[in-house]
């Protein structure tokens, strides 16, 4: 593989991470707005999940009315930006393009989306303002893309809003989760200070809401509550070994990477345990951070993997090699990890069984769990009959109400973990919830 | 292969593509090179007297993503000596002695004209193209286009004009009036051996935004200009078109306007033009655009087996008739073939909003329907349709019947009244205006409704 070498300076790191889908310029963002057809009920509007009206803010973009297109794009969605590139546009948007439907390459609505509103934030663009105060205050745990989210809605609306957020930085797994070639931190973070310089909230970082004594307080000096914490840490496998060095949770891996970008090690061969497309991303980067090998392990076969084509393509492409139907059975080695013992697998009837005999162990100096996140049940059992599902999840209602009435919620705390398009459309629901709960 | 040589009114050329006049003929140096490079002859850029040009001169019009789909320009006649030109043509015409050379020219009085027009001929000019045309600056002078509107000075000039020009007299056309054959007519009682046409259409192609001024700007100010370009070929076909079928006119066609690929110069040869000339795409895209107009056109001819341009200069002109020669009978219906549609769904607003409410939405699917009794027939849809033969208009009369307007005339039997049974709107389907009020399914949903999970 050897495809990159491992980067040490902040120009080498960039050169390996090159953005997927860079910022168009003036001509390109032209050309390919010309070409939209301007649907009636737009496929692409109803793919979105935060239905921003496609067809408009690109014939904006293509009259010369670049503002008005960003004012289409954060009416709809706040985080516009952001999901103009993170997004898997491949199977939202541009997925339901007419054009597929030609064999013509659809409208790259993603960075035609990226465009309008990196030129409303750069321009420092004033879109929107907050509404006439209330009186009335909210606060909103976690500074993801749900809670960010929420309290532009809620100022919007005339709220007092307090954003309490546990790390140091705002727009949750946006800066801490997605992979660097997607978004950059400078752009990520930009649009943050941009949304909070239209609307004016509170951001407190390093902030955490802990336990019994911080809820009860905000539930003393808040209206309403929105909760948006999203997932917590990679969940344990459970696997003999696991705590060695060198064995780490992906979601841990890959904020370290997003933190500490070129001055970040990794071992010379990595095992990736997982299908997912967190599994996908974590091998991508694992091998532009100048890994030799990286081996994608999956309990089952290359067709059953939860991740997009696109993802797996994305990781072959960077020389992610593919282990498919193996179960690991222990991380080997002392201190450190020196490999991953497996057992090959068949699918019976949709059931993964192991075969008898088939063990093997595969060398390697780290290991990387994509295993899925852990819910933070432990915390939310603080909050007085706050009900959860079977799996964890927040139960709300389509206003995003909990079953404790002073709480709301939406994002990966009540979604399960989607992506940041659906906490980013939820959380404006929820935002609305709130509002008519107050109202009342 | 086939021949696309040309004798046009006596001037004799290679194939029919000249460079019209304008900066691509401004000099020696230019037309030289476009000769090499294939061009089979060149209108000089206009011969006349002593001008001065502003800046800036040209102004476009951008279509989506497309530069150039119009032009304008407020530019003037040749700005060099004449002698400079004159000494440049005889340089052109030694060298390139079976291309074509035409002086264009624009003076004043007899005299002008005279002298003009012999000293081009000493020089060696195959012919001559009297510019009747220019829109602005010229006419002010009482030349230009200000010749070109007026029939009888026009037809005085050309006779002054024919009293000493031993080489052909070509008269381009204005089309800022209201019917071109006039002057064409005038044209042909003055004496001229041929037309050209169009020149340019007075126009203003747009308007800055910031500075509030028309385009081409000249120090925050600005004038309107002449318009060329893609644009105007529509408007160009239909005055070639009106030249060649008027019985008066019957003078060979010189094509202008719009011409940049074959295609556009086959379709002003079918409406009548026998040579033709280009401007705008040569100054788009240089001389090397002939390549594409001659391999085009070559392969066109063998296609339909043509061996010379005349072999189909107007032959379309049979087919453009008045409207009450049309036959009424004849009746199309749109049909959307399902397995192309991609489901945009432009026809069905286009019809909805812009035509007659005869395509409807079906549940389960986003391809359309067409509502065949609703349906006039007009094209509109699959106009608007961004697939290929996805919406074909299909006929629906079984062809035995041909009935004009003029026969119905003739037997009298047009509606004279609204409520006659003969009618047209009679037979047309429209729904209620109120079926209009609070049609949802019409609107498209608005994204922050959507996302607030208003609607
Ligand atoms: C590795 C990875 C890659 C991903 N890639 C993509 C992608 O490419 N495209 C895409 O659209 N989506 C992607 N996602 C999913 C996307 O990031 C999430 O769906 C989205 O960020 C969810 O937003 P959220 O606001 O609900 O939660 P989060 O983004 O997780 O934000 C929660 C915030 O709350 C804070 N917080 C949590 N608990 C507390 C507390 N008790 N007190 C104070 N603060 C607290 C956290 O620090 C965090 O800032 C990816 C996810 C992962 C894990
Ligand atoms: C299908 C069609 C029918 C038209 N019918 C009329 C008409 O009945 N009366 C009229 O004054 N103009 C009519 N027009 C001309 C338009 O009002 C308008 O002047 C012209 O199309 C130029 O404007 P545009 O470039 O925006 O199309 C018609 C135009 C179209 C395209
Ligand atoms: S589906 Fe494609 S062509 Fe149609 S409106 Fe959306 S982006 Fe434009
Ligand atoms: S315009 Fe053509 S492709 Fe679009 S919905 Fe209509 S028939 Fe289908
Ligand atoms: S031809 Fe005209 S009337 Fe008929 S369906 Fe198409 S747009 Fe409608």
């Amino acid at each position: 593989m050897a495809e990159f070498s491992t980067p040490t300076t902040a120009q080498e790191f960039a050169e390996n991470f090159a953005q997927l889908k860079p910022t168009m310029s003036r001509n390109e963002a032209l050309y390919e707005s010309s070409r939209c057809l301007f649907c009636f009920d737009a496929p692409c509007i109803q793919a979105c999940p935060s239905g921003i009206d496609i067809p408009q803010f690109i014939r904006q973009i293509n009259s010369g009315n670049v503002t008005g297109s960003a004012r289409t794009i954060y009416e709809a969605n706040y985080f516009g930006n952001a999901c103009g590139k993170v997004c898997p546009t491949e199977v939202l948007c541009e997925g339901a393009c007419v054009y597929n439907l030609q064999d013509v390459k659809p409208i790259e609505i993603g960075r035609l989306q990226s465009y309008a509103t990196t030129q409303a934030i750069t321009e420092n663009k004033k879109l929107f303002g907050p509404g006439p105060a209330n009186g009335k205050r909210v606060a909103v745990i976690g500074a993801g893309p749900a809670g960010i989210s929420a309290a532009c809605e809620l100022r919007a609306l005339g709220y007092e809003v307090v954003v309490f957020e546990a790390k140091a930085q705002p727009s949750g797994l946006t800066v801490y989760g997605v992979a660097p070639y997607k978004i950059t931190n400078e752009e990520a973070l930009a649009e943050m200070a941009y949304l909070q310089g239209q609307f004016g909230y509170e951001v407190r970082y390093h902030a955490p809401i802990t336990g019994r004594a911080d809820l009860a307080a905000l539930e003393a000096g808040y209206d309403a509550i929105f909760l948006g914490i999203g997932l917590g840490k990679t969940s344990a496998l459970g696997l003999p070994g696991e705590e060695k060095i060198n064995c780490v949770g992906a979601v841990e891996f890959i904020e370290e990477l997003r933190q500490r970008q070129e001055a970040m090690q990794v071992g010379r061969t990595i095992i990736v345990l997982g299908g997912g497309n967190t599994a996908m991303d974590a091998a991508s980067e694992a091998a532009r951070l100048g890994a030799e090998t990286v081996l994608l392990a999956y309990r089952r076969g290359k067709e059953e993997m939860g991740a997009y084509d696109f993802e797996y393509e994305l990781a072959k492409s960077v020389g992610v090699k593919g282990l498919f139907n193996v179960a690991p059975l222990e991380i080997v080695g002392d201190n450190y990890v020196v490999g991953v013992r497996f057992i090959r697998t068949v699918v019976e009837e949709g059931r993964v069984r192991e075969v008898p005999g088939s063990e093997f162990v595969q060398a390697c100096d780290m290991v990387i769990k994509a295993t899925g996140q852990a819910k933070q049940t432990h915390f939310l059992h603080h909050i007085p009959g706050l009900e959860l599902d079977g799996r964890g999840r927040i139960v709300a209602d389509a206003a995003g109400q909990t079953t404790n009435p002073q709480y709301f919620t939406s994002g990966d705390a009540r979604n399960g973990g989607a992506e940041v398009v659906n906490a980013a459309a939820e959380a404006k629901v929820a935002a609305r919830g709130i509002h008519a709960f107050l109202s009342k | 292969m086939p021949d696309l040589s040309i004798n046009f009114a006596g001037i004799k050329s290679p194939n029919p593509f000249w460079l019209a006049s304008a900066p691509p003929t401004n000099s020696g140096y230019q037309v030289m090179k476009a000769f090499d490079a294939g061009w089979g002859g060149a209108v000089w850029k206009t011969l006349g007297v002593p001008v001065i040009n502003v800046s800036s001169r040209y102004g476009g019009v951008s279509y989506r993503d497309k530069r150039l789909v119009g032009f304008n320009n407020i530019e003037l006649i040749s700005d060099r000596p004449l002698a400079d030109n004159l000494r440049e043509i005889s340089e052109v015409k030694k060298r390139f002695p079976d291309h074509a050379v035409i002086a264009s020219l624009m003076v004043q009085s007899r005299q002008e004209w005279h002298d003009i027009v012999r000293q081009s001929q000493d020089a060696g000019a195959d012919g001559f193209e009297l510019n009747f045309g220019c829109p602005h600056g010229m006419c002010e002078r009482g030349m230009g286009s200000a010749v070109g509107q007026e029939p009888k000075v026009l037809q005085m000039i050309v006779e002054w004009v024919m009293e000493v020009a031993r080489k052909p007299v070509i008269v381009k056309l204005t089309p800022n009036i209201s019917d071109i054959t006039e002057p064409a007519q005038a044209a042909r009682r003055g004496g001229a051996d041929a037309i050209s046409l169009i020149n340019t259409i007075q126009s203003i192609v747009g308007v800055d935004l910031d500075r509030f001024a028309p385009y081409p700007i000249v120090d925050g100010q600005g004038t309107n200009g002449g318009y060329c370009g893609p644009a105007v070929k529509p408007i160009a076909l239909n005055m070639v078109k009106n030249c060649a079928q008027h019985p008066d006119v019957r003078l060979p066609i010189s094509g202008i306007g719009g011409i940049e690929s074959w295609r556009d110069a086959v379709e002003h040869i079918l409406l009548g033009a026998s040579s033709v000339q280009v401007c705008t795409a040569a100054m788009h895209f240089g001389f090397g655009i002939i390549r594409e107009l001659v391999s085009g056109l070559e392969q066109y001819m063998v296609e339909k087996n043509f061996n010379t341009i005349y072999d189909f200069v107007g032959k379309a002109l049979p087919n453009v008739r008045h409207w009450e020669d049309l036959n009424m009978k004849y009746q199309v219906k749109a049909h959307i073939h399902e397995e192309k549609c991609i489901g945009c769904q432009l026809c069905y607003t286009a019809c909805e909003d812009g035509a007659h409410q005869a395509i409807r939405l079906q549940a389960g699917t986003r391809t359309p329907a067409i509502i065949e009794e609703n349906c006039v027939g007009c094209n509109l849809c699959s106009l608007v349709c961004p697939v290929d033969d996805c919406i074909t208009m299909d006929r629906h009369d079984d062809g035995t019947q041909h009935l004009t307007w003029k026969e119905r005339t003739a037997a009298n039997t047009i509606p004279t009244e609204f409520n006659d049974e003969k009618a047209g709107g009679r037979h047309h389907w429209v729904p209620e205006p109120a079926a209009a009020l609070g049609k949802e399914r019409h609107k498209t949903l608005p994204g922050k409704a959507r996302a607030l999970g208003i609607l």
